[in-house]
Order: structure tokens, then sequence, then C-alpha cells
């Protein structure tokens, strides 16, 4: 059964091969004896997800199906009522969130089952899932390497068949650079497509919400639950949106694709490199013309990406004071220093880091050199995508220079760590949809290909991926050892 | 750009954040190194381009004017460390 995808699960419940309940209980006893080894969870809702599966399976006797009765995960910046909600942190691992976030709320409406909520880099902040304080999640392709971050604990369940898929958030690489380290699926939907609310915010210009999975198709199975305008988060948007799971299969016959030059330089190792060259043959096969383009300021996505993301974080991460939720001090002597202490106690380095550069770049004297500086350049990022998709209709690429590295091998160089995400920040600069699917191997360990569409194209995206994977099987290859 | 010891304990205080004197030069380090890392900006030229306040260029939406929640404040108070009587307790902060 762990083996299925989430469409293949969807239709056995419904033909009653096997009940919810069964499903859920062989998956709760994976994580029990699997997940010692990679800390992909940091709280398993056992009890409540078996409960949830007894009640879907009465009303798949009545004929229901769609998603009832599917487990997923939650990655844990997802406030889920009554549940632990922590962030990777421990400023917040004593909160217990009052409110469901409206993707939670939604996809458990459209009848699929919390198993639990996976662990993140501490607010989502890092590439590396090492910045949480729960732990490292191991990669269980090679349980010594990173499965990339943040959203590294959803990557790995998914990757280890601990759950057929997970929800995570991308705020500049965060589904997308781990789900090509994990050898999974994830897609990052246009700004605006997925509501933010109850999302714990990092950067709230970047932040979207998605999910990790095996197939494509199964990512748009949980995007058309998850979409959709929400009068609860006011950057949402208001737009109709289609059925992602019936625009699957269409031809790519006549589709443009476009190939960045600037991304397939010398930055990228070459067995990577190799593995995206061979994609664009299975799309050249498959009817696609591939054409090379350049998107000349993309180079200083990274460095507008530390100026943008670090001040939008100080600004939100304002919110947490040590009064009204969260970790607070011991015996403060006065309220300065409740604040300063509950804030230093409760927060672990590369968010102190990031609260402290976003502080800087927003400082009296230096607003207008770096901010308002990096607002421009984003302005000019985003022209380079707007006027490289007036020829071609997708971007397809490397998604990491890099398969997964070995735990502890970037820790000690922000800076390194940041130009992980090299090839994925640039397009939440721009706003637009990304996703990542599996491509191939480089000495045993998964990589992806990156595919971009315009804003709102999510569908076009997902057929790409979605043709890529009938003529291919990286996505259907799993970990084995213990994880088989 | 090295960052002075004194601007990181600046910038600490203005983020209401308590930095121990042996993680100070650490910080000095680091945000130095990411400040001459984000420095790499200056190599665009950027006259006369409207800086991007939303990646869509859209505008906040209006609604009308009306209570559209409910109080909540006892759910609320559940994850705050001290309240009494409704209010969140804080240490003295009038003599």
């Amino acid at each position: 059964m762990h083996g299925m995808t989430l469409a293949g699960i969807a239709r056995a419940l419904r033909d009653r091969e096997f009940s919810s309940e069964e499903l859920v209980r062989h998956l709760l006893e994976r994580i029990g004896r699997l997940d010692g080894e990679l800390n992909a969870f940091i709280t398993v809702t056992g009890e409540a997800a078996v409960a949830a599966a007894r009640d879907a399976d009465a009303r798949l006797a009545g004929g229901a199906s769609g998603l009832t009765g599917v487990p997923i995960a939650h990655k844990d910046i997802f406030c889920t009522a009554g549940v632990k909600t922590s962030c990777g942190s421990r400023m917040l691992d004593n909160f217990v969130s009052p409110y469901d976030a409206t993707v939670v709320e939604r996809l458990r409406e459209a009848g699929t089952i919390m198993l639990g909520k996976t662990n993140m880099d501490e607010f989502a902040m890092g590439s590396s899932n090492e910045t949480s304080y729960y732990g490292p999640v191991r990669n269980p392709w090679d349980t010594g390497r990173v499965p990339g971050g943040s959203s590294g604990g959803s990557a790995a369940a998914v990757a280890a068949r601990l759950v057929p898929a997970a929800t995570g958030t991308d705020t500049g690489g965060s589904i997308r650079q781990p789900a090509a380290l994990a050898g999974i699926t994830g897609i990052k939907p246009t700004y605006g497509r997925v509501s933010r609310y109850g999302m714990i915010a990092f950067a709230s210009s970047l932040d979207q919400a998605g999910v990790l999975t095996q197939t494509a198709e199964d990512a748009a199975l949980l995007l058309n639950a998850m979409s959709g305008h929400d009068p609860r988060d006011s950057t949402s948007v208001d737009a109709p949106v289609p059925d992602y799971a019936a625009g699957l299969g269409e031809s790519l016959e006549g589709l443009t694709v476009g190939v960045v030059e600037e991304f397939m330089n010398e930055g990228l190792d070459p067995a990577n490199a190799a593995a995206i060259e061979a994609s664009l043959k299975v799309l050249e096969g498959l009817g696609a013309k591939v054409r090379r383009i350049s998107l000349p300021n993309i180079g200083l996505s990274v460095p507008t990406y530390y100026v943008v993301a670090p001040a939008e974080c100080s600004s939100n991460l304002s919110r947490f004071d040590g009064i009204r939720f969260g970790y607070r001090a011991e015996s403060p002597r006065d309220l300065e220093d409740l604040y300063k202490r509950s804030r230093g106690e409760g927060f672990g380095a590369e968010v102190k880091r990031r609260i402290m550069t976003g502080t800087y770049v927003l400082s009296a004297g230096y607003y207008d050199a770096y901010y308002l500086k990096a607002q421009r350049v984003r302005q000019l990022i985003a022209a380079d995508f707007r006027q490289a998709f007036e020829t071609v209709d997708v971007i397809v690429g490397p998604t990491s220079p890099t398969p997964a590295f070995e735990l502890g091998a970037k820790v000690d160089d922000p800076v390194t760590m940041y130009l992980n995400d090299i090839y994925t920040i640039g397009v939440n600069l721009a706003g637009l949809p990304g996703l990542s699917a599996p491509c191939g191997f480089v000495d045993g360990l998964p990589v992806g290909l990156q595919i971009v569409g315009r804003a709102f194209d999510e569908g076009r995206i997902l057929n790409v991926a979605h043709r890529f994977q009938q003529e291919t099987d990286w996505h259907a290859r799993a970990p084995g050892g213990a994880f088989a | 750009m090295k960052l002075s010891r004194h601007e990181v304990e600046s910038i600490a205080h203005l983020a209401r954040l308590e930095i121990s004197a042996d993680e100070i030069p650490v910080y000095v380090d680091n945000l130095s190194r990411i400040i001459d890392f984000v420095q790499h900006l200056d190599e665009a030229a950027t006259d006369g381009v409207t800086p991007m306040a939303h990646p869509l260029n859209m505008t906040q939406p209006l609604r009308p004017d009306v209570v559209s929640e409910t109080d909540r404040r006892e759910l609320y108070q559940q994850n705050a460390a001290a309240v009494e009587s409704g209010l969140y307790l804080v240490p003295r902060v009038l003599e």
C-alpha cells in the first residue's frame, strides 16, 4: 500500500481494495518504525487519524470518492486547531493553534486525513532542514545527507513512502529544492493562488503554499482542493481555478520550452547538467521546441532575495514578544529584558541572523541603499521573466546546483547555503508558479528538473511534468533498504 | 564592508534580541559577509526603475467595514504565559 501514488490510493479506496483505516494504520506503523532514523515528523496525530479514517470509511461506504480517506501530512508551518504548531522553533514549542489554516481546512473538507506535522527549518529559513529546533531531517536516499529545506520533513516523508503527499511552503525554493533532493515532485503555485491564512508568515510578498507528492497528477489533485480565493487573505487572488487534473495528458506538440543560458553554466554540476539535457530531449520527443533564452538580471536574484526576505522577516517576526503566545524567558527584570531574552532564547541562530540582516537593511540611512535598491532590481528580474514568456511557454532547467549534500557541510557559511537556491529564488521574486520533478540520478542521488510557467499557468507546468512522467520512470523510484 | 561590534549590538537592540558577548563576534562576521554579498546589487543600473511593491502588481482589495469575527479571547489567551482577568501580564512598566 505505502508505495502507491495518491491517485492510486484514491482509486483503491473507492474500489474498496482496502479501507482508509487499514491504510492509515499501516502508514502509522511505518512512521513509528522508520521515522526515528529520518526525523521527518515533529508531531504524529495517530489517534485522531485513525478516528478520521473510520469516519472516512463510513462515507466511502455511502459512495463518497475524490480524496476521501487519503492520508497526508502538513508542514508544521500550517496552523492546526488543537494540535501543536511549532514552525520548527523553540519559540512555538508550546503553541497549540486555536484555529486551522485555510489550506488545512480545505484539504480536510476534501476528505484527506492528517497523519501529522512535518519537520522544517526554523520559521522556514534554511535550505537543508538543519536549523530546526527539533534536529535535522535525514534524506532517505542517504541518511548521512540533508533532504533539502525548508520543507525537508515533508520531502523525506513522501520520498520514504511514509505518506503519499505532504503540504509545504516555498519562499525561495523551499518546496522545489527539497523535492529535487529527495527525488519527488513539488509545486509552488503562483503568488496569491493558495491562501496564506494560518500559514505562519516568513516573507509575505514571497511565501506561497504548495504540495510535495510522487507525481504531477497527485499534485494536480491536491492543488484542485487547496486553491482559490480566500477573503481571510487579502493577497489571495479572486480568479477562477481550472481543473488541474482534467487538463493532464494534453499534447506538448508546438510547446516552446525556454532554457535559461545563465542556469546552464559552470555553477551546475556536470552530471546534473547532463540529466537536464537528457530531459530536454524527452520533451523534444514529445513535440516541444527548445529555445535558449537569457534572463540578464537573474544573477542578482540571490542578493535581492537576501535583502527583501530578511526585511519582511524582521517585521513579521516582531510579533513574537513572549507576551501573547510562544516562549517566555524566566524571571524577566523588566519589559525590555522580557522581550530581548524571550526572543534571544526562543529563536535559533539562522533566524536571528535574518532578523538582524532585515533590521539593518531597513534602518535609517540604509533603507534606500539596500531595501529600495533590492525592490528595483526585483522589478528588473520580473521584467526579464515577462519578456522571456513572450517567446516561450514554459522555462525548464535545473532545480538545484548539486544533489543532496552531507549534513553539516554548509552549516557554518550562510552565504554558501544561500546559493543553493540560485535557480529557484527568481521565481518567487517574480511571483510565478514553478515545480520540480525527478529527472535522473547523480551518484545514486536524485536530481530535479524545474519547470516554470507564466502567472496562473499551473495547469500547463503540471501537464508538462505529467507528460514527462509518462515517458520516464524517475518519479517512480523509491529509496531501498529499510524504507522499501 | 565590515560591521563594527557596536553596530551589531545596536542592530540587536533595535530587533530586541539578547545576544551574548561571545556570540557577538560570530554575528559581526556573518552579517558582514551577508552585507558584502548583497552589495552586488550595486552592479545593476536601476535609474528610473519603480521599486516593486507586489509581485503581480496587484492592489489590495477593500471590504465593507463590518464585524466578521467573534470574540475568542479566552481561547486565544490559553497560549499566553501569564494572564489575569482577561489581561496579559508583563513586568511592571510604571513605578
